[in-house]
C-alpha cells in the first residue's frame, strides 16, 4: 500500500522535474541570446554603470571614523569602550606572554630588564605531557611530548609560545562568551532569532574582512589579534551551546522543574552539566579555530608562528616558512588531541576516594614541581631554561635545497602542467565568466531559485547578486567565482572518486579519514607554503592550495552518503543481477546524491574561505580587495568586499541546499531532522 | 467509614498543542470535536479530562502510546500549562499559583519518577538523590543523611558513589524513585516508571513498588501503557484514548463492566480471578458461616487455594475482621470458567 503511494507520488514529481528542466533550458537559451546579442541594446546590463554605484565602502569608512572620533554612549565614548575591551584582554595576555615567552619584564620598551625568566621549555613540555597522561593515557602523553619536542628542536620555541599565549587568552574568553550568548539565546527566543542570521553571516564572511575594522578600532598589535580571534571562534561555541541545550532530554528539564529549580539552578545545575559532553565538542572547535585565526591574525600583529610564515612567504624563503608551518602543525595536533581527550574523558574513572590535597592532585603537584625545579636549575644551567641553540636542528636550508632540486629537475614538467591548465582551462573559463552580463546572471540565478524553492529564495538570491554588482564589485566577484568554481571542480574530481573508493573499503577509509582529519586541524595558512614552493605565485598556486584545503568535505560527504544508502536496496539490486558498476551508478550514487550535493556545498564554503587567504599569493579577486584594504587599513573597502564573498557563499549555499532538498524529496528520503 | 478525601481534583482539563489553541477553544464553546481540532491543525493531548485522586490511593492512568498520558500528568503538576480547566490540590487552585508558589509546592509536596529515569549523568547516586534537597538549600550533612535513608529504602546501599551509567536500568530507576521520595512528597507522580525495563525486572520493580507503598501510603498518580501493570497496582484506573478518559473505576469495575469496546479489548485477556475480589462475588451471610475466612479485598485467585482443602464455603471478612458474607465454591468455579 505505502509502496504504491510512494511510487505514484514519485512519478508525479518526476514529471514536474521534467517540466522544470524544460523551462530551465528555455531560460538558458534566452540568457545565451541576450548574452550574444544584448550588448548593444542594453549596455548597462553588461557593465554596471559607474554613476549608479552605491558608495557603501565610503559610508562604512565614514561610519567607523565617526565611531572612533565622535560616537558616545552618554557616560563614555566609543573609544573608551574599545580601550576598555583592550585593557581587559591586554592584562591576561601580558601575563600569559610573560609566563610562556618573554619572562617578567620591568622598565620601558627595549631598555626593559628581565626580572624573571619565562617557564622553562622543559617545564612546559612536562606540563602538557602530564596533561596528556591525565586526560588520555600514555599514548597521548607521548604524542604531545613529541610535538613539543619537535617545536623545541627545530628552533620554533619562542614563536610557538607567543602563539600559545594568544590562544590561552582567547580560548577561555571565547568559550565563556559563546556559552553565555548561547544560553541567553536558548532562554530568549527573540535573541535566538536575531542571532541566527548573524551567526550564519559570520561563518561565511572571510576572516580577513573582520581584521580590517578591528585593526582600525584596536590598532596594530596582539590585542587586536586576540579580539579578531574571539570574534572568529565564538560563533561556533554559541551555536553548539544552543544545540546542546536543546538536546537535553525533555525529561531532565521536567525533573528540574519538578524539584523546584529556580531559573538559575535550572541553567547551571541541570542543563549545562547535562549538556557537558556536547559542549566540550564546542570547546575543541574554539581551540582549533583560535589557532587558525591567531595564525592569520599575524597580519594585524599577533606575532608568533603565523608571523614567521607570513614573513617567510614575503621573502619567498621556503625553508623558514616550512619550518614554522610544521611547528604550527605540531601545535595543532597537540592541542587537538589534548582537547579531545579532555572532552571524552570519563569523569567517573578518576574520582579517587583518597583524602588529602597531595593524594588528590598528583598531576598538579608534579607540574608545579617541574616549574619550580627547572626554574631554579635554569638560573644556573641555561640549557634547562631555554633549549640550547647548539642542539637546534635547522632544516631551513635543507628544505630550500629540496625545493631548489625539485625546481631544477622538474621545473619544465611542473611549468608545463601549470601552463597547459592555465591556458586550456583557467583563462578561458575566467574570460567566459567575465563576459557574462551581470543583469542576465542575476536573472538566471533568481530563476533557479524560483524553480528550486519559490519566490522567496528567488528574491534573496537576486538581491544579493545585484548588491554585489551595485557596489561595483562584479568583476572581482566573477574572478572569485572562477577560482572557486575551478577549485571546487578539481576538489570534486578528486574527492568524490576517493570517497566512492573508500566508502566500501574499511581499511582504506581508516587511512583516508586519518589523513583528512589531520588536514582539517591545520590552519589554512599552512596550505600555502608547499603550493608556493612548487608553483610560485599566481592563480594556479591559489587553486592548488584551495583544492588541498577543500577536498576533505567532498570525500567525507561522499562516504557518508554512500554508507547511508539502505543496505536492503543494495541487496535488492544484487538480487536483480546488477553488476557492480550498475549497483554503484544506478543505486548507490543516485541515492547518495543529496548527501554528495551537500558535500559539494561544504567544499564551496571551504574553498571560499581559503580563497581569501590565497590573496597572499597574488590573486586578483575579492580576497585581494580585502587584503589590500587590510594593508591600507580601509575598513569600508575591506568589509564591502568581505560581504560580497559572504553573499556568494550564501547564494551557493541556499541554491544547493534547495536542490538537495528537492533531490531528497524526489528519492523519497526523509529530510534530516535538524 | 468516612468518605475518602480527594487530594487532587481536576475538572475539564484541555490541552491542545499548536498556535492559537486558546482562541480556538473559546470559539468552539470549549468543546470542539476531534475533527474540528485536526482541521485547525492542532494536536489534542487532553480533552475534557476530569478526575479526582483520593488520599492514599494508587490512581493509575492507562492508555496506549500517544493517548496523552504524559501530557495529562504534566498538566496536573503544571509542567505543561493546560489550555483550559481547573486543578485543585488540597483545595488550592494550582493554575492560579504564581511561579514562586509553584516552586514552593513542587519542592515540598510533589515528586515525580520519569520513564527514562532523568538522572543527572555528572552526579553520583548519592548526589542525584540528594539533589532536590540541595536545590532547596538544605545543608550537606542533612541532605546526605536523608539521601542515604532513601537509597537504603530502595535497596541500593553500597552503590552511593556509583555514577548512573554504571548501573543497570532497574537500578537506575531505583535511584529515580529514591530521588523523588527524598523530599517526602504528598503527591507522587510516576510516568511509566517501569516501561523502559525488561519484563523480569519490571515484575520485580512492581513488587518493590507495592512493598514501598505498603510502608509509605502515598497518594499516587501512576502512568502506564500496560493494562496488566495497571490491574496489579491500581486502586482505581482511568483509561485514556485520544486524550479522553473513556472509563474510570476500580480494576474490578473495568474488567466486569467495560464501558466501550475499546476497553473490552484490553480486558479480554485478563483472567477474571486475578481482578475480582471476594467482596464482589460473596453472597449474603445466611447464618452458619464457616470457620475458614478470607478478606473482602482478596482476589478470587488468592482465595481459590483455600477451597482445595475441601471447604464448600468461605467466610468473607471486612476491614475490621467482621463477617460480611460468604464465598461459595460454585460461584468461584463459575467465575473462573468464564476466563
Ligand atoms: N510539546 C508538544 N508539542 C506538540 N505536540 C505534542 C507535544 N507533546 C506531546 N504532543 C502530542 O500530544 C499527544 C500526546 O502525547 P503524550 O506524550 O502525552 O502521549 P503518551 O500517552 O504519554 O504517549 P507515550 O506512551 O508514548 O509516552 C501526542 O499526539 C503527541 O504527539
Ligand atoms: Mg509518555
Amino acid at each position: 500500500m505505502a509502496d504504491v503511494a510512494a511510487t505514484r507520488s514519485g512519478s508525479v514529481t518526476t514529471t514536474t522535474a521534467w517540466r522544470g528542466l524544460v523551462v530551465f533550458v528555455l531560460a538558458l537559451a534566452a540568457f545565451i541570446l541576450f548574452w550574444k546579442f544584448g550588448e548593444d541594446i542594453a549596455p548597462w546590463a553588461f557593465e554596471y554603470p559607474k554613476k549608479q554605484i552605491i558608495p557603501a565602502a565610503r559610508w562604512i569608512s565614514d561610519f567607523t571614523k565617526w565611531l572612533l572620533n565622535d560616537a558616545t554612549f552618554g557616560l563614555f565614548t566609543f573609544t573608551d569602550l574599545t580601550r576598555f575591551i583592550a585593557a581587559v584582554i591586554d592584562f591576561p595576555y601580558k601575563v600569559a606572554l610573560s609566563l610562556l615567552a618573554s619572562g617578567l619584564m620591568s622598565g620601558p620598551g627595549s631598555s626593559a630588564v628581565q626580572l624573571l625568566p619565562p617557564i622553562s621549555w622543559i617545564a612546559v613540555t612536562a606540563i602538557v605531557t602530564l596533561m596528556g597522561l591525565y586526560a588520555g593515557g600514555r599514548r597521548l602523553a607521548l604524542i604531545v611530548a613529541l610535538c613539543f619536542l619537535f617545536i623545541a628542536v627545530f628552533g620554533q620555541w619562542t614563536s610557538a609560545m607567543v602563539t600559545l599565549a594568544s590562544i590561552l587568552v582567547a580560548v577561555p574568553l571565547g568559550v565563556v562568551g559563546g556559552l553565555l550568548l548561547g544560553i541567553a539565546a536558548y532562554r530568549w527566543r527573540w535573541l535566538e532569532r536575531a542571532l541566527l542570521p548573524i551567526l550564519d553571516l559570520m561563518q561565511t564572511i572571510p576572516v580577513f574582512a573582520y581584521l580590517v575594522p578591528i585593526l582600525f578600532l584596536f590598532g596594530f598589535g596582539a590585542t587586536a589579534a586576540v579580539v579578531a580571534t574571539l570574534i572568529y571562534a565564538m560563533p561556533p561555541m554559541t551555536r553548539v551551546t544552543m544545540l546542546a541545550l536543546r538536546q537535553v532530554p525533555s525529561e531532565v528539564r521536567d525533573l528540574g522543574n519538578m524539584i523546584g529549580c529556580t531559573r538559575r539552578q535550572m541553567t547551571w545545575r541541570v542543563l549545562v552539566p547535562t549538556a557537558k559532553e556536547s559542549l566540550m565538542v564546542g570547546v575543541n572547535q574554539v581551540i582549533m579555530l583560535s589557532l587558525n585565526m591567531v595564525i592569520i591574525a599575524s597580519m594585524i600583529g599577533a606575532g608568533g608562528l603565523g608571523y614567521d610564515v607570513l614573513a617567510a612567504l614575503r621573502r619567498l624563503d621556503f625553508g623558514a616558512g616550512l619550518e614554522a608551518g610544521l611547528a604550527i602543525v605540531a601545535l595543532a595536533i597537540a592541542l587537538d588531541r589534548l582537547s579531545q581527550a579532555f572532552a571524552n574523558r570519563n569523569a567517573a574513572t578518576d574520582e579517587t576516594q583518597a583524602r588529602g590535597f597531595m593524594a588528590r592532585h598528583p598531576y598538579l603537584l608534579a607540574a608545579l614541581g617541574f616549574v619550580v625545579l627547572t626554574g631554579v636549575a635554569g638560573l644556573f644551567v641555561p640549557a634547562i631554561q631555554a633549549y640550547p641553540e647548539a642542539l637546534q636542528v635547522s632544516t631551513g636550508t635543507f628544505w630550500s635545497r629540496v625545493v631548489e632540486w625539485i625546481n631544477v629537475n622538474f621545473f619544465d614538467t611542473l611549468e608545463a602542467i601549470k601552463n597547459t591548465l592555465l591556458i586550456q582551462l583557467l583563462v578561458p573559463f575566467k574570460r567566459f565568466l567575465l563576459s557574462l552580463p551581470w543583469a542576465g546572471v542575476v536573472a538566471l540565478l533568481a530563476f533557479a531559485g524560483f524553480l528550486l524553492r519559490g519566490p522567496k529564495l528567488a528574491l534573496l538570491v537576486a538581491a544579493l547578486a545585484a548588491l554585489i554588482a551595485a557596489t561595483g564589485q562584479w568583476e572581482k566577484a566573477m574572478i572569485t567565482v572562477y577560482l572557486c568554481g575551478i577549485s571546487v571542480m578539481f576538489a570534486g574530481l578528486i574527492g568524490i572518486p576517493v570517497g566512492i573508493l573508500s566508502a566500501e573499503r574499511d581499511r582504506l577509509w581508516r587511512w583516508v579519514k586519518l589523513a583528512i582529519d589531520t588536514l582539517q586541524t591545520l590552519p589554512s595558512f599552512v596550505y600555502l607554503m608547499p603550493a608556493v614552493m612548487l608553483f610560485r605565485v599566481g592563480d594556479f598556486t591559489a587553486m592548488i592550495a584551495v583544492v588541498a584545503y577543500a577536498v576533505a568535505p567532498a570525500i567525507r560527504y561522499t562516504v557518508l552518503g554512500i554508507n547511508r544508502v539502505d543496505p536492503r536496496l543494495v541487496e535488492a539490486g544484487k538480487a536483480m543481477g546488477c553488476t557492480e558498476w550498475q549497483l554503484l551508478t544506478r543505486i548507490k550514487l543516485k541515492l547518495a546524491l543529496p548527501e554528495i550535493m551537500l558535500g559539494v556545498n561544504q567544499t564551496i564554503m571551504f574553498a571560499l574561505s581559503m580563497l581569501v587567504i590565497t590573496a597572499l599569493v597574488g590573486t586578483r579577486d575579492l580576497g585581494q580587495e580585502v587584503y589590500i584594504a587590510l594593508t591600507k587599513a580601509d575598513p569600508g573597502r575591506g568589509l564591502v568586499a568581505g560581504l560580497a564573498v559572504a553573499f556568494i557563499a550564501i547564494i551557493a549555499d541556499r541554491l544547493i541546499s534547495a536542490g538537495a532538498a528537492r533531490a531528497r524529496a524526489r528519492l523519497g528520503i526523509a529530510e534530516e531532522p535538524s | 467509614m468516612s468518605p475518602p478525601e480527594a487530594k487532587l481534583v481536576c475538572r475539564n482539563i484541555w490541552k491542545l498543542f499548536g498556535q492559537g489553541a486558546h482562541e480556538f477553544l473559546e470559539k468552539t464553546g470549549g468543546n470542539p470535536t476531534l475533527e474540528q481540532i485536526s482541521t485547525e491543525g492542532l494536536v489534542s493531548a487532553a480533552r475534557n479530562v476530569s478526575l479526582s485522586v483520593n488520599e492514599g490511593e494508587i490512581f493509575v492512568i492507562m492508555g496506549l502510546s500517544g493517548s496523552g498520558k504524559s501530557t495529562l500528568v504534566r498538566c496536573l503538576s503544571r509542567l505543561v500549562e493546560p489550555t483550559a480547566g481547573e486543578i485543585l490540590f488540597h483545595g488550592e487552585n494550582l493554575l492560579a499559583a504564581d511561579e514562586k508558589r509553584m516552586i514552593e509546592i513542587r519542592r515540598h509536596k510533589m515528586g515525580m519518577v520519569f520513564q527514562h529515569f532523568a538522572l543527572l549523568p555528572h552526579m553520583t547516586v548519592l548526589a542525584n538523590v540528594a539533589f532536590p534537597l540541595e536545590v532547596q538549600g538544605v545543608d550537606r550533612a542533612t541532605r546526605e543523611d536523608r539521601a542515604r535513608k532513601m537509597i537504603s529504602l530502595v535497596g541500593l546501599t553500597g552503590r552511593e558513589d556509583s555514577y548512573p551509567r554504571q548501573l543497570s536500568g532497574g537500578q537506575q530507576q531505583r535511584v529515580g524513585i529514591a530521588r523523588s521520595l527524598a523530599v517526602e512528597p504528598e503527591l507522587w507522580f510516576l510516568d511509566e516508571p517501569f516501561s523502559a525495563l525488561d519484563p523480569l525486572i519490571r515484575r520485580e520493580m512492581q513488587d518493590e513498588f507495592i512493598r514501598l507503598q505498603s510502608v509509605l501510603r502515598k497518594t499516587i498518580v501512576f502512568i502506564t501503557h500496560d493494562f496488566d501493570e495497571a490491574i496489579r497496582l491500581a486502586d482505581r484506573i482511568a483509561i485514556m484514548k485520544d486524550g479522553e478518559i473513556v472509563q474510570a473505576g476500580t480494576p474490578e469495575d473495568i474488567v466486569l463492566n467495560p464501558a466501550t469496546e475499546y476497553v473490552e479489548e484490553f480486558t479480554r485477556a485478563v483472567p477474571r480471578a486475578k481482578v475480582v475480589r471476594a467482596g464482589s462475588v460473596m453472597t449474603r451471610d445466611d447464618g452458619d458461616a464457616p470457620e475458614a475466612a478470607v478478606s473482602a479485598r482478596a482476589t478470587i485467585a488468592e482465595a481459590a487455594p483455600l477451597f482445595l482443602q475441601g471447604a464448600e464455603r468461605l467466610r468473607v471478612t471486612g476491614e475490621s475482621g467482621e463477617t460480611i458474607g460468604v464465598l461459595r465454591r460454585d460461584d468461584v468455579i463459575e467465575l473462573m470458567m468464564r476466563g
